[in-house]
């Protein structure tokens, strides 16, 4: 049997001469790797007009894919947080970033999975074409979506689109017939501008990952493992693995059974299980030791925003609405990321900004529930509100240590209700848009209408914590976070309690009774030698005559 | 002949030994100074690892010193295994056992006698060459200091196994701190065991016995003649 393997290589030096080599199939014309070439249907030969009307082509194969679409939270963006009763999803849920979608709806809605949703008080448009079928299949690479269009793609050279370049002509036949499984581009074009900019939200998901060096993304890079996203966020029927809101914090199911790969979760340990080090060296053994208590990712993803690409560290809304003398809104470009890219620290539509890149994680115990801050809550406006909070302990048997992007924002409040608010900052065309009109007072109080929400009329500006975790920009395993980086008196994971970690306490009761032991014989050795020297003229008490 | 026979109120039989002769015999086998060298390397290797995962230096990494600090201890523990078996074959152990006879006298040679220039009290025999005191901290040593330090360590290096147990986290944190504690005690005590040597003729020559095995004795006149008949090999000169 074994020499077999050997055949075809011996058989292609004895024919290679003699035979033609497109013969041999790497020299033939490429087999597709799809069992359907799309720009041979019938139903995709004709010049579309609108997004919809391709959808409807796609959908006359495809008769169940609407349908599929329709039941994922990438529609809905509504999640029902089974644990804590909460009612989350981006239709619902306030952050530290634009705030809110009721009330900006064409601008966030930009980036819906279809076409249309101009109303937050509304469910996502009920017809089957208006899913957008393209902004996840499209491999054509020229598919987009207008910045202001709830979900329309650009017709026209005209505005911006969703990762902020100038709009273009999108061609819909193209991209109709180009269409195959969801690459890196299709969910980078959302998931790497989240907040309105490139890396602006997360900090582990930028443009640097569209081609990653090995050293910013293993998994990603090209010359690393070329993963797509949905190498790890498996999806079934259009529902992918993988939630910020209710998050997998721990897996120790592991692979499964030895050897296999599990599709149904986003872990790491899904595929490396939950001993992945050599198990036949002492740091394997000891590395193997963490990893109930330590997420994979806090030694492996040793800092994010990795790749030229920064993240938004800091957004302080309350010195938005800034004036240059000539009336005119005062915006400040004083920070250049790694790429090059000149980035505002200043604009009168938002306030100052900070900015980050390698920024070093903020560490917390995490079970994987997080608790949102929801406008109908009482906050405490004297101390830092934590828009979500990440729950988990030391105690709980089920947390494990988790890096964290922590956001820091000052925000509007209701100051007569201590609530978070809804703000109306998008809408070119109303007095109440603060981007248009620069006015808090209306601009909340239209965002609290839209979003049915009571407001007392009083507002301020609260400083605010958001948690995103780390996951993304997991590094070649010989940048792992040292473990001296946590394991010393004043490391990575100082501020979290509940555990005693070697090497961190070298001054404990323990450390110093030994140490005074320690000096006491040190001390009475050092007496003992002056007494000698002293005593016996400096004879050093050898007993020579 | 073996090198340990038990020899009661040996002190007296030594001090009241006029008719003893000084010879240089081979008193430490080659096992037993291999024993005490790999011993002393991996102490001083266990302390500057130790100190460097507390963070006294970071001469090396972390990491690099979990990994030499684990396997020097392993490695340590079954030396200590092999010793305790040649200890108790040999019958030597017996030169470590804790005895009273003299013991005051040489506590007040080191308190007061060494500052007069007096001579060390204690003469080495054949068969005793530790002092009273010597024997008193060697068997404290044995018995209690060193498996403090690594019955903690082993329970510390095992959390993984017992970190089920309600208060996992507490025990941890005492046995690390028993085993810091006793740490720095080994510590202590190699500072005054090498101090020690420079009380005598000369600090080379308190070493030299453990590198060449052989040291200054009184024989008996039937020691000596029972070594230049049969163990002449043992006898330098």
């Amino acid at each position: 049997m074994r020499y077999l393997g050997l055949m075809p290589a011996v058989l292609a030096c004895a024919l290679g001469g003699a035979m033609a080599p497109a013969v041999w199939a790497q020299d033939a014309p490429q087999i597709s790797e799809s069992t359907a070439d799309h720009s041979k249907f019938e139903a995709l030969q004709k010049d579309f007009a609108s997004g919809p009307e391709v959808t409807e082509a796609c959908l006359s194969c495809h008769t169940e894919a609407a349908t599929q679409v329709k039941h994922s939270v990438h529609w809905t963006w509504e999640f029902d947080n089974p644990t804590t009763g909460q009612t989350l999803g981006k239709s619902h849920v306030l952050n530290s970033f634009c705030g809110n979608v009721a009330s900006n709806e064409a601008r966030c809605t930009s980036c819906h999975v279809g076409y249309g949703w101009d109303d937050m008080d509304q469910p996502p448009p009920a017809q089957d074409a208006a899913v957008d079928c393209l902004v996840c299949h499209d491999t054509s690479g020229q598919y987009t979506k207008l910045a202001t269009g709830a979900g329309h793609p650009p017709m026209a050279a005209k505005g911006k689109t969703i990762t902020g370049a100038d709009a273009w002509v999108v061609d819909l036949k193209e991209a109709a017939q180009s269409v195959g499984a969801p690459g890196r581009e299709n969910c980078g074009g959302c998931h790497f501008y989240g907040g309105g900019g490139d890396n602006v939200k997360h900090g582990d998901l930028s443009s640097a990952l569209y081609h990653p060096t090995v050293d910013v993304d293993v998994h990603m890079a090209e010359d690393g493992a070329n993963f797509t996203c949905s190498s790890c966020h498996h999806s079934d029927k259009h529902v992918f693995a993988g939630s910020r809101y209710d998050v997998h914090a721990t897996d120790p199911e592991g692979t499964g059974q030895p050897g296999m790969v599990r599709q149904d979760v986003a872990t790491c340990e899904s595929c490396h299980g939950d001993t992945p080090h050599d198990m036949l060296t002492v740091q394997g053994v000891k590395l193997n030791d963490h990893t109930d208590r330590v997420a994979c990712q806090t030694c492996h993803i040793p800092s994010f925003a990795r790749g030229g690409v920064a993240t938004k560290t800091r957004w302080d809304w309350s010195t938005a609405g800034k004036m240059d003398e000539h009336g005119h809104p005062m915006h400040l470009s004083e920070y250049t990321q790694g790429n090059g890219k000149e980035l505002h620290t200043y604009l009168a539509t938002k306030g100052d900004f900070e900015y980050g890149e390698d920024v070093v994680p903020h560490y917390a115990w995490f079970n994987g529930q997080v608790e949102y801050t929801t406008a109908d809550m009482t906050i405490d406006p004297t101390g830092i509100v934590e828009v979500n909070k990440i729950a988990g302990s030391s105690e709980d048997g089920r947390s494990r240590i988790w890096p964290f992007k922590r956001m820091e924002g000052r925000q509007a409040y209701d100051a007569g209700l201590n609530h978070l608010v809804y703000s109306n900052v998008w809408g070119p065309t109303t007095d109440t848009a603060f981007w248009t009109n620069f006015d808090w007072g209306k601009a909340i109080e239209a965002g609290m209408k839209a979003a049915g929400a009571e407001y007392s009329g009083e507002y301020g500006f609260v400083d605010t914590y958001m948690y995103w975790p780390i996951t993304h920009m997991v590094a070649p395993s010989e940048d792992a976070v040292a473990c001296e980086e946590c394991h010393s008196s004043d490391g990575r994971l100082a501020n979290l309690a509940g555990f005693y970690m070697p090497g961190s306490q070298p001054f404990s009761i323990g450390g110093i009774l030994g140490i005074l032991v320690f000096v006491a014989m040190a001390g009475g050795v050092l007496l003992h030698t002056t007494l000698r020297i002293i005593a016996r003229g400096g004879k050093g008490g050898t007993t020579h005559d | 002949m073996t090198d340990a026979t038990h020899a009661p109120n040996i002190d007296n039989v030594v001090e009241t030994c006029p008719d003893c002769n000084e010879r240089e015999v081979l008193i430490y086998p080659k096992f037993e100074r291999l024993w005490h060298w790999s011993q002393a390397a991996s102490i001083m290797i266990l302390m500057f690892t130790g100190l460097g995962m507390n963070g006294f230096h970071s001469l090396i990494s972390f990491e690099l010193a979990v990994r030499l600090h684990t396997l020097v201890a392993l490695a340590l523990l079954l030396l200590w295994v092999f010793a305790t078996f040649w200890l108790f074959t040999t019958g030597t152990y017996k030169v470590f056992l804790p005895r009273v006879v003299g013991l005051f006298k040489v506590a007040r040679f080191y308190a007061y006698g060494v500052f007069k220039g007096e001579h060390h009290p204690y003469q080495k025999s054949l068969t005793q060459r530790l002092n009273p005191l010597q024997a008193l901290a060697y068997s404290a040593l044995k018995t209690v200091i060193f498996p403090l330090v690594w019955g903690s360590g082993l329970v510390y290096l095992t959390y993984n196994f017992w970190e089920t147990l309600p208060n996992a986290p507490f025990l941890l944190e005492v046995v690390a701190n028993v085993h810091l504690a006793v740490a720095w005690f080994v510590a202590g005590f190699v500072i005054l065991h090498i101090y020690l040597l420079t009380i005598g003729h000369s600090f080379r020559e308190g070493v030299r016995p453990m590198i060449r095995g052989t040291e200054t004795v009184a024989l008996t006149p039937e020691q000596e003649a029972y070594l230049e008949r049969h163990e002449t090999w043992r006898l330098v000169k």
